[in-house]
């Protein structure tokens, strides 16, 4: 190099450096990164997605708000006022036990949620604490382990929840317990392929360097970089469960007597199909479908803003 | 090997995409038989770009990578356009084949080829001229060639899309050209797909695939970053040659100053969306006059940089192309930088020969070269770098160490089969003493970095740190015992958590280990970027809020964090931009030299192990064929690898003298399945014979500490060279 090159060099690195402090700052660049906010201005971009979460936004506040404007007595039967089509008072009827249809609407729409709510994060934090053990552990323990997996997967659910209920009496704790004992098989499958990713990325084998433990390392490391897909798949895994719930109370196998939700609703109504009772029907599943629909649009959305595949 | 890290997330898809788009079909010539059907030659321009300006608009973010470039590119030339990341010379590329990202378009200028005005054409005449008249070679070319087609009908697809050929005649086509590229019976390789074929290869079809259609410009957009220095060397003569027999014009879009010194006629420098400077190669590197190009210059670690000097840095990093700046684009970071500067755009002037300059206070005179020690000089008396008194027990010793890799399958009798990724290496590493490890990708350098830190356990051998052996410990006794062996990682993008603060990464190490309350790491956090000359706002930060250098230099001090006795820095700049690798460079050496500290420097790059490096170890397939000092292996070059590597280095001086024919290293890496017997160059060396086959070579000392694996070593026990070409 010349000898200009290096005086003035060593001129300017004096006097450089001490400016490149503050403007080192200043002049870093953006980069695409998943953030609240970045999340955020993807779903203003994302019309469906954005249909969704006010969609879901409506059915919850329906269900949980709903009940505090609309009083009605979902306590006691009164068959006086059975089985009444859509009129002043009822403006969707009353079923064949006299309560009204649009309060019993939201009576089953809160049950079914917090059932959907709870069952998922109770499927997610068994899949993700799971899916990490076996991915970051690798080798003959991660083989045991996904087996374990594959076997609990070919079990079929029907055929296990029927047992269970001839067994046990169904409340909404147990209901969500035992469709989450069902779904973490998929979100453990998920965290594990995206452990197994993550663990030979720089980051992690730095923090091995260091010394860290296998737990600092899932906690603080693979956890929070997989959060983004786990979240994404809490939202798909809520819209199952809110199926899964609709279909158990269908047939039979969910809530008893009085606690009500959307399946033993849309059961009871189905009985009633030929006598042409359609606000017993309609309107009940209108609501599963809106909100299975919400979820999975606003689950899509996220994914999108994630930048990965979350199923 | 990255050095545009942004272009690695484009992937396959898009990639492929964009060749696949580059040979829709045309519809415009109707061919007799295509070698007839291009007009003749005319000389004189082929493609003139006047003021062109293009903007990527992506939500509500508008960056604008290129703003008034004016270019021209002459019949049978190869204009040179050089920049680092984000100077928009691959956009300008880009603009050219009219393939600009999803959201980019050209808002302003003109691109002209040969009368045609290409900006604004429309998609079906421009699907005509892509592919045809104007072909592109990409730079990764295991994304950009379809993964599930025979190369043979990919080399051929142009030609049917574009002449309307025969499916034979575009066979037998495609064969010549693959024979033109230098593909080995050609015929026979035709039905490979493309991971049968070694990354050399692949760019060698990619090469064919571009030029089936003879066109008028070639768009070689960074064709050998993505290989080994001795491919490279192969691949930029073949791009040269085929120029010049076929009489096409070039454009060499590239960040490597050496590349453009050598095979540039004419160049481009770009900095932050426009050109900087431009003229012929021998006036721009001999006569340079933009501040910039001339930092860029200094700021390059070569192969003669005398390096008892300290590395010029150009500090800052390159702006942000969203926001609008006004004033010279490189005044920020310059240090000729004035009022003048900083408020009023520079204009162009031109001197004699074209040489055209945008800057308010050009650099005059000539530029002169000098501290250069040339490469066959005796090593200096006086070692730049202070070497400890040997200890008795060096810091860190390497005895046999290897390391196998089971691969999927079994051999023909059998056994099971293995990659050997290390065979054997051995070598010390004193206190405060720093070991440069060189040699290609799949050398296994990296595989032995992993097993120093013990990231990996070697088959057999011994890594002993401190008298006690690291490579028998259990993980129990290893966890107190990592705090003194750190790393530093090549991709500071991938080796910083992304969702952690800088203040958290660098807390890290000391919460891992147990070390203090917050308050002192906290503290002890401060004190580690002051070190390392980063400001205290970037602690509250989030990795992707630095930029590559800022992220780097986290790294290191990360990495310094407890206080390590040994280093190992695996490829630390290699993902950096020039001007920001030498700020690294520089801080490397320091932070060696303060604090006493044992490294191993692992590179492909040459010129970035002499400058930090008190001794060197060059590797190839797993075992270490020559180690000396420094200014042995550099100096008094004893291995014909060696000597390979080093004529292979682009120097950035169009004046530098050519190596010498037969230095250069034929051919590719054999497989470390099954490696050669005997030496394991013999396959790749000039001067092999019949002892190389049979016997292997043992490390045997040259001179001092000065050890060489050859049978046939260029400089004898004596230290007296030995005529290359005499066996």
């Amino acid at each position: 190099m010349s000898s200009r090159h290096v005086n003035t060099a060593e001129a300017t690195q004096t006097d450089a450096t001490a400016r490149s402090e503050t403007e080192l700052a200043e002049l870093t660049r953006a980069r695409k990164r998943v953030s609240p906010r970045s999340v955020l201005r993807t779903l203003r971009h994302h019309p469906l997605g954005l249909a969704g979460g006010l969609l879901l936004v409506l059915v919850v506040g329906f269900c949980l708000l709903g009940p505090l404007l609309y009083r009605t007595n979902q306590a006691d039967v009164d068959l006086l006022n059975a089985a009444l089509p859509p009129g002043p008072g009822h403006p969707l009827g009353t079923d064949p036990n006299g309560f009204d249809v649009l309060g019993r609407l939201m009576e089953g729409g809160k049950v079914s949620l917090q059932i959907g709510l709870l069952a998922a994060l109770f499927a997610t934090t068994i899949g993700t604490v799971y899916g990490a053990v076996a991915g970051l552990a690798g080798g003959i323990l991660d083989g045991f382990l996904m087996r374990v997996v594959d076997i609990l997967l070919s079990v079929p659910f029907l055929f296990f929840v029927l047992i269970l209920s001839a067994r046990f009496h169904a409340n909404a704790v147990s209901l969500s317990l035992v469709i989450g004992g069902f779904s973490w098989l998929v979100s453990a499958r998920l965290v594990r392929g995206e452990v197994l990713t993550l663990r030979v990325r720089e980051f992690v084998l730095a923090a091995r360097v260091m010394g860290a433990s296998r737990r600092r390392l899932i906690l603080t490391h693979l956890i929070p970089n997989a959060l983004g897909v786990i979240i994404v798949n809490i939202t798909f895994q809520v819209a199952d469960a809110v199926l899964a719930v609709a279909a158990l109370g269908f047939l039979g196998f969910g809530l008893t007597y009085p606690t009500a939700d959307w399946g033993s609703q849309l059961a009871s109504g189905a009985t009633y199909i030929s006598a042409d009772r359609w606000w017993l029907i309609y309107p009940v599943g209108g609501c599963i479908v809106l909100t299975v629909l919400a979820l999975n649009l606003l689950a899509d959305a996220l994914r999108d803003a994630v930048g990965r595949r979350a199923d | 090997m990255f050095d545009k890290p942004d272009e690695r997330h484009l992937g396959f898809v898009s990639q492929y995409r964009r060749v696949a788009k580059e040979m829709e079909s045309g519809t415009v010539r109707t061919s007799d038989g295509f070698e007839n059907a291009r007009e003749p030659a005319d000389g004189g321009r082929v493609l003139t770009i006047r003021d062109l300006s293009v903007e990527i608009r992506r939500g509500d973010r508008v960056v604008h990578p290129v703003s008034g470039v004016n270019l021209a590119l002459d019949r049978g030339q190869t204009l040179g356009i050089v920049g680092e990341t984000g100077s928009g010379k691959s956009m300008t590329g880009l603009a050219i084949m009219g393939m600009l990202p999803a959201g980019g378009r050209v808002t302003g200028g003109s691109i002209d080829f040969r009368g045609t005005e290409l900006a604004g054409l429309p998609a079906a005449r421009y699907r005509a001229i892509r592919g045809n008249d104007i072909a592109m070679v990409f730079q990764d070319s295991m994304t950009a060639l379809n993964p599930t087609r025979r190369i043979g009908e990919q080399v051929a697809e142009p030609v049917r899309l574009h002449h309307r050929a025969s499916k034979r005649a575009a066979r037998t086509r495609a064969a010549e050209l693959l024979a033109l590229v230098g593909i080995p019976r050609p015929a026979e390789r035709m039905d490979d797909y493309p991971h049968q074929l070694s990354g050399g290869m692949r760019q060698r079809v990619m090469i064919a695939m571009a030029l089936v259609c003879e066109p008028q410009v070639v768009i070689a957009d960074e064709p050998t970053t993505a290989l080994d220095v001795s491919i490279q060397a192969e691949i930029l003569d073949l791009l040269d040659e085929l120029r010049s027999r076929l009489g096409m014009s070039m454009i060499l879009v590239t960040h490597d100053m050496g590349v453009i010194a050598r095979h540039a006629d004419q160049v481009a420098v770009m900095y932050a969306g426009r050109v900087a400077e431009t003229g012929p190669t021998p006036a721009l590197f001999g006569h340079t006059r933009h501040r910039y190009t001339h930092a860029l210059l200094a700021s390059i670690p070569s192969l003669t940089h005398d390096r008892r000097e300290k590395l010029f840095s150009i500090p800052g990093a390159p702006p942000d192309l969203a926001v609008p700046h006004a004033g010279c684009p490189f005044a920020p970071r310059c240090a000729a930088a004035t009022d003048l500067c900083r408020e009023g755009r520079p204009t162009l002037s031109e001197e004699e020969g074209g040489h055209t300059h945008a800057c308010w206070h050009p650099v005059s005179g000539p530029t002169v070269r000098a501290h250069q020690t040339p490469a066959t000089a005796p090593p200096p008396t006086a070692s730049p770098v202070l070497l400890p008194e040997r200890q008795t027990t060096p810091r860190l010793r390497v005895v046999d160490l290897r390391r196998e890799y089971p691969v999927g399958g079994r051999g023909l009798l059998g056994g099971r089969r293995t990659v050997k990724a290390v065979s054997g290496v051995s070598f010390e590493v004193a206190a405060g003493e720093t070991f440069g490890l060189v040699g290609e990708s799949g050398c296994g350098k990296s595989s032995l970095g992993r097993m120093l830190v013990a990231l990996d356990r070697p088959t057999s051998g011994e890594v002993i740190f401190d008298g006690a052996p690291v490579t028998r410990m259990s993980s129990r006794e290893l966890g107190p015992r990592r705090a003194q062996m750190q790393m530093m990682f090549q991709d500071s993008n991938a080796s910083l958590d992304p969702r952690m603060r800088i203040g958290a990464i660098l807390r890290e190490p000391m919460a891992i280990q147990g070390i203090g309350r917050r308050a002192e790491r906290t503290a002890r956090a401060r004190e580690l970027l002051r070190d390392v000359g980063l400001p205290l706002s970037v602690l509250e930060r989030y990795p992707h809020e630095l930029s590559g250098g800022q992220r780097q230099r986290v790294g290191l001090a990360r990495a310094l964090a407890l206080d390590p006795k040994v280093l190992v820095a695996d490829e630390p700049v290699s993902a950096l931009d020039v001007s920001i690798r030498s700020q690294v460079l520089n801080l490397m050496q320091r932070v060696q030299r303060e604090r006493e500290l044992s490294s191993v420097v692992i590179s492909h790059d040459l010129a970035v192990v002499r400058y930090l490096a008190d001794r060197v170890g060059v590797m190839y397939l797993g075992k270490l064929v020559e180690t000396g000092t420094t200014e042995e292996v550099y100096g008094a070059t004893a291995h014909p690898y060696t000597a390979g590597l080093l004529a292979a280095v682009p120097e950035a001086d169009p004046g530098a003298p050519l190596p010498r024919a037969g230095t250069r290293v034929r051919g590719e890496l054999p497989s470390p399945i099954d490696p050669p017997s005997g030496c394991r160059f013999r396959t790749r060396c000039a001067l092999a014979t019949e002892v190389c086959a049979a016997a292997e070579p043992a490390l045997t000392t040259v001179a001092g500490t000065h050890q060489v694996a050859c049978h046939h070593p260029l400089r004898s026990g004596a230290g007296q060279p030995v005529e290359l070409t005499a066996r």
